[in-house]
């Protein structure tokens, strides 16, 4: 591996940065901004747009710099849609005056996004989707409805795609746009969830008005564009490093410590062998951030979302029984509409329940076993009888 | 495929080992596994292991002498390689899927180790340990292999230079030239062919590595060291043997998913690859995903091991208790999947559960090694 771009020229620009913005007496979204034009927001995007085409793994100087100096952060919870799954789909299909206009708010936190996929008739089978957008002139028409829409209550745009030829198979005949979601016909309707608050929505699209400006990748090829998506959503590894006990058995094991009276023999056995998954889990990815490292990015980090998402459902589950008298109360039932999903500042209740997302969300763990399957171990495919059908001629 | 190991990031905030492959192991892996699938294929193994002499020593000569794999923890100067875990680990892993019967783990792995931790710069322990990096002669560790620990290790007792007592279940005792025998009096080297050394084999679940109990009735031998260096010497080669041994159970396991995944392409049945039903889908996909674990797991253990890192004996407890479940459980699948044929002799399937199994109690089982972990991590039992 041949280093091209230095730490210490990062350095040196991140200091600059720091020596013309003091994070104390700098506005955050004006210092964020200024981190933007300088290129050290993501440096591994291309020079204009908040990067320096340098080496993804540099990143970790400017973080570590940065917040040595007590630099704002652009709080990558709260617009996590547009940051792992939006920006690099209008990086690589975006012309450059998308890529103007929408790559910098969208880093900077000012323009939340979110992402209008999931209908109530296709899920796991996303390409089976039937919101249709019709060809007006310059602009489209789209009706249809969303559904699960994380964030659309806060999301300035959305990503879209929607059906625009009913007569070729389904996944030819799917565009893929961007979404403003202050336009007229877009209503978003609270859908609460498990956890008692509404994270997610339903979202009505009714005859909302699309320039064709603001289509990502040609007409009828959206399935390939919700590709790059899909592969983002997964594989959200950044190569940052998690510390021992870093993810949710850091909460658990701090409990255990701090309050011996909780301590039981059955407990003990399942808490070890969690915090074993959980260090070997944390391994895995850094061999996976090693690999990138390396350039040589293997298929794992599609898998780890699997591992990841089995651990914080046992593991907190095992900290609700834990809890014991204490794991049978929550903290508030009250419908809110959170702008993110907080896992370390609510309480064990809320985690248990909060967790069992995590194997739906971002596509099933059935649906990525599948994948893992048939594209890293390369075993036969399952049957298919909606290959070469007419989506209109699909059976609904 | 080849790997170039990474330089290090400036500013790495954690200390980290590589847990990926250098191309010089790559080329050692490509060494040990062509001499493997020529020396050792599945009929062999098995033909092997029904023999009066478990060992092939062409196969052994080949590995230990001409590759140079049994030097490999050996400094140069001592006659050995020079090289570290991370090295010997790779063998381990194509040793593990091959079950080669050779006493690679026991004898240039453990008893190297304990020799080694002597740290003696001449005398007869430098003399063996040259002997055993060249592949010359074999050394056996006479602790039960189940021991995880040196105070686990049932001393024999020495008075005057005799040596008196019995040990079970040792792991290649039987084909070893030496044995290394903790004794209430230090360490003492002992020959097999000594008189008053009586080594009886022991049917063993693990047909490719063979145990025997060693009976000691007034035997002389070498003292290579006193009790206060005996202990400390005995534990560092159980801990590496036991963070080496997590890179053997990766191989096994790999094997029998590579297998697994091969036969249920091409078997049939309701006129489909069986395969192709996703209930196996899925659980070999989980498969992957516990290897994909273990790797990085027994890379680790390899690499702490090799930095002298004070979390080594974490990382190496950390890898066997994940990865001695991965190997028994991609075994069992690897039967259950083959169906009948999986259950059949000729198919060497049961080998690797065999040796999986044997493996999850050799240097302490999962649950002891999480009895390590509570320990070094502060989560104390109630
Ligand atoms: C918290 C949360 C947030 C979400 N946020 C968003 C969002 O912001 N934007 C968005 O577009 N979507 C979002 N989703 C939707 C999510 O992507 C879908 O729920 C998911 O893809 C599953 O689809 P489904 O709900 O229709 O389930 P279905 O596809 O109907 O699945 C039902 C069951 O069948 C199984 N199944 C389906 N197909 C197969 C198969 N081929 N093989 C084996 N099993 C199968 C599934 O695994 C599941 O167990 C969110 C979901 C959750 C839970």
């Amino acid at each position: 591996m041949t280093v091209t771009f230095p730490a210490a020229e990062i350095r040196r620009r991140t200091r600059e940065l720091l020596a013309a913005h003091p994070p104390a007496t700098t506005d955050r979204t004006e210092f964020l901004k200024a981190r933007f034009d300088a290129g050290l927001a993501w440096i591994h995007y291309p020079v204009g747009l908040g990067g320096l085409d340098a080496p993804r793994f540099l990143q970790h100087v400017v973080d570590s710099e940065l917040a040595e100096a007590g630099a704002p952060d652009n709080d990558p919870r709260r617009i996590g849609i547009g940051l792992g799954m939006a920006a690099p789909t209008v990086l690589r299909y975006g012309t450059d005056e998308q890529k103007e206009r929408f790559l910098r708010p969208l880093w900077v936190g000012e323009e939340v996004w979110c992402q209008l996929f999931s209908e109530p008739g296709a899920g796991s089978d996303l390409a089976a989707l039937g919101t249709r957008a019709v060809r007006d002139g310059d602009s489209w028409v789209v009706d249809g409805q969303k559904v699960w829409t994380s964030s659309a209550h806060v999301a300035r745009w959305a990503i879209l795609i929607a059906r625009t030829d009913p007569d070729l198979p389904k996944h030819r005949g799917i565009s893929y746009f961007i979404c403003d979601m202050t336009d007229p016909g877009v209503e978003v309707r609270p859908l609460r969830q498990i956890t008692g608050e509404a994270e997610f929505n339903e979202v009505f699209l009714t005859g909302v008005r699309i320039p064709d400006s603001r289509r990502l990748g040609p007409v009828g090829d959206g399935w390939k564009v919700a590709q790059t998506t899909l592969m983002n959503e997964r594989v959200s590894i950044g190569g940052a490093r998690i510390p021992r006990e870093g993810g949710m058995i850091g909460t658990v094991a701090r409990t255990w410590r701090e309050r011996p009276e909780l301590r039981t023999h059955d407990l003990h056995q399942r808490l070890l062998t969690l915090w074993v998954e959980a260090e070997v889990a944390r391994l895995s990815g850094e061999r996976l951030r090693q690999q990138l490292m390396a350039g040589q990015p293997g298929p794992e980090g599609s898998a780890m979302k699997l591992a990841f998402a089995r651990l914080n459902q046992q593991i907190s589950g095992l900290e609700v029984e834990l809890l014991g008298e204490e794991g049978l109360l929550y903290s508030d039932w009250t419908m809110n509409r959170p702008e993110l999903v907080d896992f370390t500042g609510r309480d064990a209740g809320y985690r248990y329940l909060r967790s069992k997302g995590n194997s739906i969300e971002g596509g099933t763990s059935e649906v990525l076993l599948n994948i893992v399957a048939e594209r890293v171990l390369g075993l036969p495919p399952e049957p298919r009888n909606d290959k070469d059908v007419a989506w209109k001629d699909l059976s609904r | 495929m080849t790997a170039q190991t990474p330089q290090p990031a400036q500013d790495e905030p954690i200390p980290m080992p590589v847990l990926l492959y250098s191309e010089d192991e790559e080329d050692l892996r490509a060494a040990v596994r062509a001499l493997l699938a020529d020396r050792a294929d599945a009929p062999g193994v098995i033909a092997r292991v029904e023999s009066d002499t478990p060992y092939d020593p062409r196969l052994w000569k080949a590995l230990a002498a001409d590759i140079g794999a049994a030097g490999l923890l050996v400094p140069e100067k001592l006659g050995g390689q020079g090289a570290s875990y991370r090295e010997a680990a790779v063998v381990l892993e194509e040793l593990g899927r091959s079950v080669a019967p050779v006493p690679y783990l026991t004898s240039s792995v453990v008893a190297t180790e304990v020799l080694l931790a002597l740290a003696a710069q001449d005398g007869p322990v430098v003399e063996l340990l040259g002997e055993l990096a060249a592949g010359r002669r074999t050394a056996a560790l006479a602790v039960p292999f189940s021991a995880p620990a040196a105070d686990e290790a049932q001393p024999a007792s020495a008075v005057t230079g005799r040596l008196e007592g019995t040990v079970t279940g040792v792991a290649d005792a039987a084909t070893a030239d030496v044995l290394l025998v903790p004794t209430t009096d230090g360490l003492y080297a002992v020959e097999t062919s000594a008189d008053g050394v009586t080594v009886e084999p022991l049917v063993a679940l693990d047909l490719t590595r063979p145990l025997a109990t060693v009976v000691l009735d007034g035997a002389t031998g070498v003292r290579v060291a006193d009790a206060a260096s005996a202990v400390p010497a005995v534990g560092r080669g159980l801990l590496v043997g036991a963070g080496l041994l997590a890179s053997e159970q990766l191989g096994i396991a790999e094997w029998c998913l590579t297998e697994t995944v091969r036969y249920t392409r091409e078997r049939h049945q309701f006129n489909r690859p069986v395969g192709s039903f996703q209930s196996l889908k899925h659980r070999m996909a989980q498969l992957w995903l516990e290897i994909v674990s273990a790797r990085a797991a027994a890379r680790n253990a390899a690499g702490e091991l090799a930095t002298g890192s004070p979390d080594a004996p974490l990382a190496v407890a950390v890898a066997q208790a994940y990865c001695s479940g991965v190997a028994v459980h991609a075994a069992e699948e690897c039967v259950q999947l083959h169906g009948g044929i999986g259950m059949t002799w000729e198919h060497p399937a049961h080998l690797y559960l065999k040796r999986a199994k044997a493996d999850s109690i050799a240097y302490g089982t999962a649950g002891r090694h999480r009895e390590v972990i509570a320990e070094l991590v502060e989560l104390p039992a109630p």
